[in-house]
């Protein structure tokens, strides 16, 4: 045992202090390297915001040959080309995006609900690593089993011939397509959330499902109006969380969403769950053999850049709405 | 044992069967058992599916060969650089994590004043964890780009060229540490307080019981936000393929032993994978399958770890 261990009466700053003094500067680094982040990649992507303009996220034209004339410019050494209109990449992040939290959503709670309350013990202790063992399979292992399993089920045997001969002058459809990606998504997400709800649902008071219990409600009624309703903080928290890592997988959505920078149109009906498109953070991945070209470069931090601010903007949410579950003891 | 059952025990013979049950509730209940046992069985799918592929595909001989670029399976050798890759990635990555993340987690649990620095590193965290890894290798891309930095890479003409094992560790740390920091804090906030109390009773400084009473307690938490860290970095794509060159051998910088090899490029199990998927430059899906099975394999182990630690510390000694 030290001696440094013990209070001593003395001039000057105490160990205390110091170590106080110490972390605190260290919590601040780290806080002030996650803001230049921020200003590093605002900084970057100026170029392309500045010469788009609000346009940046409309329609208009073709992305590959905008993309393709962004980067030519750059290698050929040219006036740089910075015309680029992401709506295409947009609307397929939405989509998939959406269409993965609003399957993941219900499903999610009902498995939290299950794991907390009603689940048979040795059921519960298989689905508790379980939950765990899906948040941590890599994206990357998705992904393949995406492209080598789903993908060409969907390409084989969902799509028939005619389908793929209606619109092969525009794409081709090959499997990889919104369906495979918001399906794999699902499961890649729904961990997280269920995570983040049964650690909720647990901090529910005792004595207010007993109260209701008291008054001959059923278990399950009892459950659903009192428990997930004192949780509802956390129902938000865990899907905005989820929706972040949606919105931000880049790696199993570049294999499986089909890489091509199209917009799939609900109007085409079964068709359009079988489109391919390409999400934001998937066309970083896609193009970052061509970030030698610097208007091609200032367009990829471009995409980080909406991409960092709204993930920010999400987390910051699901930071504030579950601040009310304190009281309940719930820190996660 | 859950706190209606404990309430119903004795009043109700079993849950779920009394007429109280409506339709609504029944169907309810029905769907719980569903999902629950549904996501059971995608994720025995998904392991077993890995499994027998993995077993189908893996060789002694590609754990020992390194890459070679090719256009058949036989000709493209195994991926033991990708493989010590994953494994020095993962120590250099956490390596930084876990001292800082343990840092930032007893400041926030113990000290926390400016209380609103507190309040800006705590949604700070939070923002880093939900942050796309892609956008975190682009920043890192930029930031060790910089020629004040160009020591931890390769220069060439002047050309800092921003890619390699430093690079890449610095940047998975971020990855990590919300882990840790997350796990340790919960671990620290467990401790009662009379038990810190005691400890100042006794006359020591606050950083000494934080230091010989709290952290060796929140030991447990501390193991499980390395573990739950490391398994996310060992399974990040998007910054190996940015920041570490995805060159699938290791090419070192110069000659320096071991300097040499961290300033150069190098690749990681995720990044071959990535590589030799049909979607990827490589496409030799039986190697992919191979990779995603040692993969795979140090996944499950660090979630045994994982739940070996959580069942250990839940018997371990209590404190009132």
């Amino acid at each position: 045992m030290d001696e440094d261990d013990f209070l001593e009466p003395g001039q000057g700053m105490s160990q205390d202090q110091r170590a106080e003094l110490g972390l605190g500067a260290l919590v601040f680094v780290v806080v002030g390297l996650l803001l230049a982040m921020l200003a590093f990649v605002v900084h970057e992507a100026w170029p392309s915001f500045a010469h788009n303009g609000i346009a940046w996220f409309g329609p208009g034209g073709s992305l590959d040959q905008q993309i393709q004339a962004i980067i030519n410019s750059g290698q050929l050494k040219e006036a740089p080309v910075y015309t680029f209109h992401a709506w295409a990449l947009i609307w397929s992040t939405i989509l998939i995006t959406v269409g993965a939290v609003a399957i993941a959503f219900p499903a999610s709670l009902f498995i939290a609900v299950f794991i907390v309350e009603f689940a048979p013990p040795w059921l519960r202790g298989t689905l508790e690593p379980v939950v765990r063992l899906l948040a941590s399979v890599p994206s990357v292992i998705y992904g393949l089993a995406g492209v080598l399993v789903i993908v060409p089920f969907i390409g084989n045997h969902l799509i028939t011939q005619s389908q793929k001969a209606s619109v092969t002058p525009i794409i081709q459809l090959s499997g990889a397509s919104l369906l495979a990606a918001v399906l794999i998504l699902t499961v890649m997400i729904a961990p997280i959330m269920i995570a983040v709800f049964v650690d909720g649902l647990r901090a529910v008071p005792r004595g207010w499902l007993e109260g209701s219990l008291a008054l001959g409600v059923n278990q399950w009624r009892t459950f659903w109006k009192v428990g997930v309703r004192t949780v509802r903080p956390v129902l938000v928290a865990g899907t905005v969380l989820a929706t972040a890592r949606a919105m931000g997988e880049a790696i199993m959505l570049s294999m499986v969403s089909g890489s091509v920078p199209f917009a799939p149109n609900p109007v085409d009906g079964l068709i359009f769950f079988f489109e391919p498109s390409q999400p934001l953070a998937a066309t970083i991945i896609h193009n970052t053999e061509a970030l030698n070209s610097p208007p091609m470069k200032a367009t990829l931090y471009a995409i980080g850049a909406v991409l960092l601010f709204s993930s920010a903007m999400l987390s910051l949410i699901g930071w504030t709405a579950k601040q009310p579950m304190r009281r309940y003891g719930v820190i996660a | 044992m859950s706190a209606v059952r404990a309430a119903t025990a004795g009043v109700r013979p079993r849950a779920g069967t009394g007429s109280a049950y409506r339709l609504t509730d029944r169907i309810g209940l029905g769907l719980a058992w569903l999902f629950g046992l549904l996501f059971c069985a995608i994720a025995v799918a998904i392991v077993i599916y890995f499994l027998i592929e993995g077993i189908r595909f893996l060789r002694p001989s590609v754990l020992f060969t390194n890459p070679v670029p090719g256009v058949s399976e036989s000709q493209t050798g195994g991926f033991l650089d990708p493989m010590l890759g994953t494994f020095i990635v993962g120590a250099m990555a956490m390596a930084i994590a876990v001292p800082l993340g343990v840092a930032i987690a007893v400041w926030l649990s113990e000290f926390g004043r400016p209380t609103a620095l507190a309040r800006v590193a705590e949604s700070a965290i939070e923002m880093l964890a939900g942050e796309p890894a892609v956008v975190l290798a682009l920043f890192g891309l930029t930031l060790f780009e910089l020629h004040a930095l160009g020591f931890l890479s390769q220069v060439s003409n002047g050309v800092v060229l921003g890619q390699s094992f430093f690079a890449a560790a610095a940047l998975l740390s971020l990855v990590g540490l919300p882990m840790v920091v997350a796990n340790t804090r919960e671990g620290l906030q467990a401790i009662p307080s009379h038990v810190r109390e005691a400890s100042y009773a006794l006359g020591k400084t606050k950083i000494a019981t934080t230091r010989r009473v709290l952290l060796p307690a929140a030991r447990p938490s501390v193991i499980t936000g390395t573990m739950l860290g490391l398994g996310r970095v060992i399974g990040d794509t998007a910054i190996v393929l940015l920041l570490l060159g995805g060159t699938l051998n290791f090419q070192s910088a110069n000659s320096v032993p071991v300097l040499g090899l961290l300033r150069g490029t190098g690749d990681t199990l995720t990044g071959y994978i990535y590589y030799n998927a049909p979607t990827g430059d490589g496409n030799q899906p039986d190697k992919a399958y191979a990779a995603a099975f040692v993969l795979m394999l140090m996944v499950l182990a660090l979630n045994l770890g994982v739940d070996l630690v959580v069942s250990r510390s839940r018997k371990a000694v209590r404190w009132n």
